[in-house]
């Protein structure tokens, strides 16, 4: 059997350790990804023990005390702190979620903060999200209606209508599903992921959108949909409590019921 | 220059800076017309803050009842303490409605009525009939209005094809001998490139300023980079001493929970299980506007009936609205109260405390978002090159106090009235002016200067210390001597400025030094704040003194301004509050006393 191995350059290597927690009887130890572009070095895990009596209940408090208190190079994007951003999507003990909304005490051992898996770095815990975004424009997600909105009023939708987006347009775009996802990690290139798929259902089932037909002509062939597997990732890791997987079924159900009608 | 930044040249017809609702409604606005336009932000747009907003959008649909846009207006200009400018309000009112049946066209998933109609909820400070009866105003996607807009707002520029400069941190605007702005210098941390924009307007739409704070409801991006921006300008900002604290903050994480809360029937209690605000606004109770709301909280506490092992906070009840109202309406607060304190709204209140949320003040600009000035006795005297919009902003619609529902609005409204004032004045491909190198030099020195400073004291360190100060110094109540007190506290934090140490020195996603460039607009904006607060005598809106308890229309009816110099000084001026109308469809409120 062939044998793969990681190139050299991207083997991860021993970091340095930081002792920040004294003796204090509340520490803990974060094991982060860290690279840098500028160093030519390969990259490296570094602990941080910390006193958990300094620091606030999530994980973001934690690399925002690292940051602040050991480490200011330490990279990573956060902004709104309450899980609507989707700024400090990373891999956090096994799983992706938010670092704002993921609490520290959540995990029993050391804990292990990588980026979002089988993404380009550009600097510790940043990845490179453009395919991603791009991919979220390529489904034209915007209303798209033949007729003209009234003038002065709103478009009239009912209760149960307005009830089918729900469950959709919460998405935040943090990238957590499509990253976790197998077959996005081996074709992202031509799978538009979890993300971009429940998008392109949210628009679908919008009682106000006449662009039906269309929009599933994009998805037709055997990658940019058909490439989900149903190994239902997206749905577990969504921190938003969403199901990716059940809007792509609801797709694929769409397109067989056009080819049969 | 320092010779190390090659500097990459850019030429737009306009520049939005900023990619919030505001900054979103005036890129597409402006790419629609056909003017070439580029919005440079530092986060992807849907991470802006906006996305945060919760509780609604406020517009006289008359959807859930009768209303008026005259009524709208009325609450407006008694919410702002008769400190916002009434031509400016009428605008915003009467725009509020082509504006939200313009969102519900661009596809906002707002929730419905039974008639399928845009559903409205009742908010603080909103009223029928000029503040006989409760309005039923602010549109509503369910307690997520912010993000249902925001994204929408991002899905009509992709529609539009407009241009984005993401995760560009824009340093400084480029300003002529003669004062006119002429573009702006951002840094593209993704490659590490340094960028000139050239643009016949350069609109900054760069938001608020709540982390100068220790405890707030903003995001850690909210640094007054707009404002920062605009006092290195030499130019003024206005209103800066108001400070808005929401009364519903989660106690200890700071995170918002929406005052839609109360306007579905939640109402707040003290130690003694008492409903306080019965006592302090009779008529409105809860729904007083937000100032009125958490001067009570703060009265509550500091009498001593406050809850918790601290009696040091509030309990916000909304276990008796039942599950099916709090899943259909109120989702998303019952998902935060629960991750961020550990409580099941539907069977426990939630510990709650006011928290600074929004800021009144900020540039100042006209009705068009064109920043002015006061320049040779002219109040009203026009910047060229430069404009502002949203939170950076100040209009002013808000005055001394904004009320629930109104920014939302306020962005749209005047996002889309700075698009349609720069597709009139701005021909389409009109040639730059020819630029000299101490414009930009000025701007790269500082960057520079900071990229390698190596003094003793981490931006982490001095941030803290600021938050400190303007959190114990800067409060719902003040006084003069702790104001003072603060002053001397922030000017010695000003001076240890001078010697922050920026430890990552690379160009690619340095975000020690990008904290440090906030820090830096984080720092002259509390600076102009207090000392603003200290120099207003009078309590007005948000800005509640205990040695200057009542109100001074006679003396201090008017916006305050401020410049600020490299020492930390403060020069200070005014210009008048608008008290007339932009047309004869309203009559002029006048002031009075302001009881809800």
């Amino acid at each position: 059997m062939a044998q793969f191995r990681l190139p050299k350059n991207s083997k991860i290597a021993k970091g340095k350790v930081y002792d920040h927690a004294g003796n204090s009887k509340n520490k803990k130890t974060f094991k982060v990804y860290r690279w840098d572009p500028d160093s030519g070095e390969n990259p490296r895990t570094d602990s941080y023990v910390i006193d958990l009596d300094k620091c606030g209940p999530m994980i973001l408090d934690a690399i925002v005390y690292i940051k602040n208190e050991i480490d200011p190079s330490l990279t990573f994007r956060r902004s709104c702190r309450e899980g609507i951003c989707g700024s400090c999507a990373m891999n956090i003990d096994g799983t992706n979620t938010l670092a704002c909304t993921k609490s520290i005490k959540s995990i029993k051992k050391d804990v292990k903060i990588y980026p979002l898996p089988h993404m380009q770095v550009r600097k510790d815990l940043v990845p490179d999200l453009n395919n991603f975004y791009e991919q979220y424009s390529s489904v034209q997600p915007w209303l798209q209606s033949n007729t003209p909105p009234p003038k002065n009023k709103e478009r009239l939708q009912s209760k149960e209508d307005r009830e089918k987006i729900d469950g959709l347009y919460e998405c935040i775009l943090c990238a957590c599903c499509s990253t976790s996802c197998p077959s996005y990690w081996w074709n992202s290139d031509k799978y538009l992921g979890p993300a971009t798929l429940l998008q392109s259902y949210r628009w679908l089932v919008d009682s106000r959108d006449d662009a039906t037909n269309e929009r599933l002509d994009s998805l037709e062939g055997s990658f940019k949909l058909f490439r989900c597997h149903t190994i239902m990732n997206c749905a577990k890791t969504c921190p938003k409590g969403l199901n990716p997987a059940k809007a792509i079924a609801e797709i694929k159900k769409m397109m067989v019921a056009r080819e049969t009608a | 220059m320092p010779a190390e930044y090659q500097l990459v040249e850019h030429e737009y017809d306009v520049i939005v800076v900023g990619a919030g609702g505001a900054g979103l409604r005036a890129t597409f606005g402006m790419a629609a017309q056909g003017l070439s336009t580029a919005c440079i932000t530092k986060v992807f747009p849907t991470r802006s803050h906006t996305v945060a907003a919760q509780g609604g959008m406020s517009a006289a649909l008359g959807n859930m009842g009768e209303d008026d846009w005259r009524w709208h207006m009325y609450d407006t200009i008694k919410g702002s303490d008769w400190l916002g400018d009434q031509d400016a309000i009428e605008y915003m009112c009467k725009e509020a409605i082509p504006a939200v049946i313009e969102l519900e066209h661009y596809g906002v998933p707002f929730s419905r009525t039974d008639a399928g109609e845009i559903y409205q909820r009742p908010f603080g400070g909103m009223t029928t009939n000029y503040g006989e009866g409760t309005a039923q105003r602010t549109c509503a996607a369910a307690d997520r209005t912010g993000h249902a807009i925001l994204h929408t707002l991002y899905q009509q520029s992709l529609k539009h094809d407009a241009k984005f400069l993401i995760e560009y941190f824009a340093i400084d605007l480029v300003m002529d001998k003669d004062g006119a702005c002429k573009g702006v210098i951002a840094w593209n941390l993704e490659d590490g490139s340094m960028h000139i924009f050239r643009a016949h307007s350069v609109i900054l739409a760069t938001g608020g300023y709540g982390r100068s704070y220790f405890s707030c409801t903003s995001a850690h991006t909210c640094t007054g980079d707009g404002n920062g921006m605009i006092l290195r300008a030499g130019l003024p900002l206005q209103d800066m001493e108001f400070t808005q604290f929401h009364p519903t903050g989660i106690y200890g994480a700071g995170c918002l929970i929406t005052e839609g809360v109360r306007g579905e029937g939640g109402y707040l209690t003290n130690s003694n299980n008492e409903r306080f605000m019965e006592r302090y606004a009779p008529n409105a109770k809860d729904l007083a506007s937000r100032d009125v709301v958490s001067r009570s909280m703060t009265m509550e506490i500091t009498e001593g009936r406050g809850v918790g092992s601290e009696g040091d906070h509030i309990f916000l009840h909304l276990e008796h609205l039942g599950p099916e109202v709090i899943n259909e309406r109120l989702p998303g607060i019952a998902e935060s109260a629960e991750i961020f304190a550990g409580v099941d709204v539907t069977k426990e209140p939630i510990p709650v405390l006011p928290t600074v949320h929004y800021n009144m003040g900020g540039i100042p600009t006209n009705l068009n978002g064109e920043v002015v000035t006061l320049k040779d006795g002219n109040p009203d005297a026009v910047v060229p090159g430069i404009m502002s919009i949203g939170e950076a902003a100040c209009v002013s619609v808000h005055g001394a106090n904004r009320l629930g529902s109104n920014s939302l609005l306020d962005l749209v409204v005047f996002g889309r009235a700075a698009a349609i004032h720069c597709g009139k004045e701005i021909t389409p491909g009109k040639p730059h002016s020819t630029l000299d190198n101490d414009a930009t030099d000025r701007v790269l020195s500082r960057f520079d200067a900071l990229r390698y400073a190596d003094g003793s004291e981490s931006s982490a360190a001095i941030r803290l210390e600021m938050q400190k100060t303007m959190q114990k110094h800067a409060a719902v109540f003040r006084t003069g001597e702790l104001m003072s007190e603060g002053i001397d506290k922030l000017e010695d934090i000003w001076e240890s400025f001078k010697h922050v140490k920026v430890s990552d020195r690379s160009m690619i996603w340095n975000t020690d030094l990008v904290e440090t460039l906030e820090l830096e607009n984080l720092l002259g904006s509390a600076m102009v704040s207090i000392k603003a607060a200290a120099n207003r005598e009078e309590s007005r809106g948000a800005h509640a003194r205990e040695d200057f308890p009542d109100r001074d229309d006679d003396k201090w009816m008017k916006h305050t301004l401020t410049w600020l110099d490299k020492a930390g000084k403060v020069n200070f001026d005014y210009r008048p509050v608008h008290m007339y109308t932009m047309t004869d469809e309203c009559e002029v409120v006048p002031p009075k006393k302001r009881v809800y």
